[in-house]
């Protein structure tokens, strides 16, 4: 593509690189300072005059965290990890299940109110989730479901669901339908067809469709703020929550606490990176 | 049970987990919600949920002007924040469009802000932005640019314009990788024949390249406006609303009505304007989606 580009002049050609260094450095700095943060001593992020590069390098802020450390009492770090590593497998792994059944049918059946069906999915999308924490919260309570892990994996599920029909509606799309009526002829049934033939050319679409759906669950705060209440359900950003709410402002903590919650997502997404944004696009564009 | 057998029911039977999660979870919480908005709902006197009262919630909603104020701040926030979001994504996918060395890597950091919770962005800024030792403070500081902390959070104007700022990090990403996919899905052909034809850069951008970036814009406005509502999140560990209600947004004051003044009538019949909202902007925007698409003929 380098032959149609105008261009050619020097000056030019550094006025873009300049601008896509300035944008990468904006994107860049606040989460490399939250980073420095969680690795440096409370003492120097109040020094004056500001300690730039940490002087001393600690892994005192996670260890406090997980209740290593004799000098502050620990959150619930570790239950609130494993609660929003349980909770955003879970509710991903049958949102997928459930919402590729629901996008092959889009994608391979024509039947009646099909497109009011897919809209219906779409609106259910819409409703914020601060908007249906409020009668979430009664129906919850009144079922006794309120702070356990099976009441927050049911509420990602639903608002996952629409997203990945979206999505693999477009994949399944993609694949010409001649392929599973061929390995029908060759005497296989179509659920044998999809599992060998569509299912295979689909998944690198399905695992963008996952990544999507874990880094929902794992990121939400609105309605697990109002449907957890303890340690049984509660997760990271919820804690992460709880921590400013705290009477001394501890940033080291906080920081170390924001790493833990961007991992996992920083990991999935270079896994599946190259099909993220395909996945994005074609689901999207060719209706 | 004959239907059952039959080939009519397959696309049922494949949507009806999908159909049972979607009505248990999102129509049916919703059908509460809309009784409770015509309740005097109290969390501290439940028996107050099966009390008619009309449209009391909504007349009074409509007399308050906390409630308007709030209502047109978000109005005005998403549309800021959407406006100015969807400009400078276009212009980092135009700059990246004209990068040939490293793009893998670049395009990856430009994915960050997407894997990052609403909540830790927040927090980010928070303390960015904090007055005493924010990072923005300080470098302002050490450049010798101020001499007295700038109160980012703490001044109303200020907070708004922090907070918007922190959307735009947010989310500038997905118009500028959408785009970005938009661009490098262009067709060389017209471009080169229209410059043939002696058009200048902005002819070319302006008739040739950025109708074709209509139905990318379009999605990505439409995957945008799905989850406005994001921003509560950020707001709630930014400001809460705060100073004195100057950052107070929709979604901020109906969790301040529901839960931390019980009035869970008041709240859902806030939490219904709020809906309508959401659906308004997603609405606006797939019609324009599915307008562009079919003026593309369907080419891409």
């Amino acid at each position: 593509m380098s032959e149609g580009r105008t261009i050619e002049r020097p000056w030019q050609r550094w006025l873009i690189r300049f601008g896509v260094f300035v944008a990468m450095a904006l994107l860049c700095i606040p989460g490399v300072w939250v980073v420095l943060t969680a690795f440096r001593p409370n003492i120097e992020v109040l020094a004056r005059p500001t300690v730039w590069i940490p002087e001393v390098w600690t892994l005192d802020n996670f260890r406090r965290l997980f209740g290593f450390s004799s000098t502050q009492q620990g959150l619930p770090v570790a239950a609130y990890f494993i609660n929003s590593l349980v909770i955003s497998l879970t509710s991903t792994v049958v949102a997928i299940l459930v919402g590729m059944a629901g996008g092959y049918a889009f994608a391979r059946y024509s039947f009646r109110g099909k497109g009011a069906l897919f809209l219906a999915f779409m609106l259910s999308r819409t409703v914020p989730g601060v908007a249906l924490s409020l009668p979430l919260f009664i129906l919850w309570g009144r079922l006794g479901i309120i702070d356990t892990s099976f009441g927050l994996i049911l509420v990602y599920m639903a608002i996952n669901i629409p997203f990945t029909i979206w999505l693999t509606d477009g994949f399944f799309r993609q694949i010409p339908p001649d392929l599973s009526e061929a390995a029908q002829i060759d005497g296989c049934t179509r659920w044998q067809a999809f599992w060998k033939v569509e299912f295979p050319l689909a998944r690198a679409g399905l695992a963008s469709a996952g990544i999507f759906a874990f880094l929902t669950s794992w990121n939400e705060y609105a309605l697990a703020a109002q449907l957890t209440r303890t340690t049984a359900s509660k997760t990271m950003p919820v804690g992460l929550m709880d921590f400013t709410a705290q009477f001394t402002v501890d940033w080291t903590g906080m920081s170390a606490m924001a790493v833990l919650i961007i991992i996992p997502a920083l990991i999935l997404t270079f896994i599946v990176q190259k099909h993220l944004i395909a996945g994005l696009t074609f689901g999207g564009v060719k209706g | 049970m004959k239907f059952l057998r039959s080939p009519q029911a397959a696309p049922f039977l494949l949507l009806l987990p999908s159909i049972v999660v979607i009505l248990a979870v999102v129509a049916v919480p919703l059908l509460v919600s809309f009784w409770t908005s015509f309740t005097p709902y109290n969390l501290t006197r439940p028996a107050t949920l099966y009390d008619f009262v009309g449209w009391r919630n909504y007349r009074r909603l409509m007399g308050n002007s906390d409630f308007w104020w709030a209502f047109g701040r978000t109005v005005v926030f998403i549309t800021i924040a959407l406006n100015l979001e969807l400009l400078l994504g276009l212009g980092l996918a135009l700059l990246m469009n004209n990068i040939r060395k490293g793009e893998r890597t670049l395009r990856t950091i430009m994915m960050f802000p997407m894997m990052f919770s609403p909540i830790l962005v927040g927090f980010m800024f928070k303390y960015l932005f904090n007055d005493a030792i924010g990072l923005v403070n300080n470098a302002l500081f050490d450049l010798y640019i101020i001499s007295r902390p700038i109160p980012w959070l703490v001044d109303g104007v200020l907070a708004n314009l922090t907070i918007i700022l922190a959307e735009i990090w947010m989310s500038t990403s997905v118009f500028a990788i959408l785009l970005l996919a938009g661009l490098l899905a262009l067709p060389k052909e017209p471009i080169e024949a229209a410059r043939v034809d002696g058009c200048n850069p902005w002819q070319v951008f302006r008739h040739i390249t950025l109708p074709f970036l209509m139905p990318f814009i379009f999605i990505a406005m439409t995957i945008r406006s799905l989850d406005v509502a994001r921003a509560y999140d950020m707001v709630r560990i930014m400001t809460n609303g705060g100073p004195a209600g100057r950052t107070e947004l929709i979604w901020t004051l109906m969790v301040r009505t529901g839960y931390q003044n019980s009035q869970m009538g008041m709240a859902n019949a806030m939490g219904y304007v709020s809906i309508l909202l959401s659906i308004f902007f997603t609405v606006y925007f797939y019609r324009k989606l599915v307008a562009a698409r079919s003026f593309m003929g369907g080419a891409q």
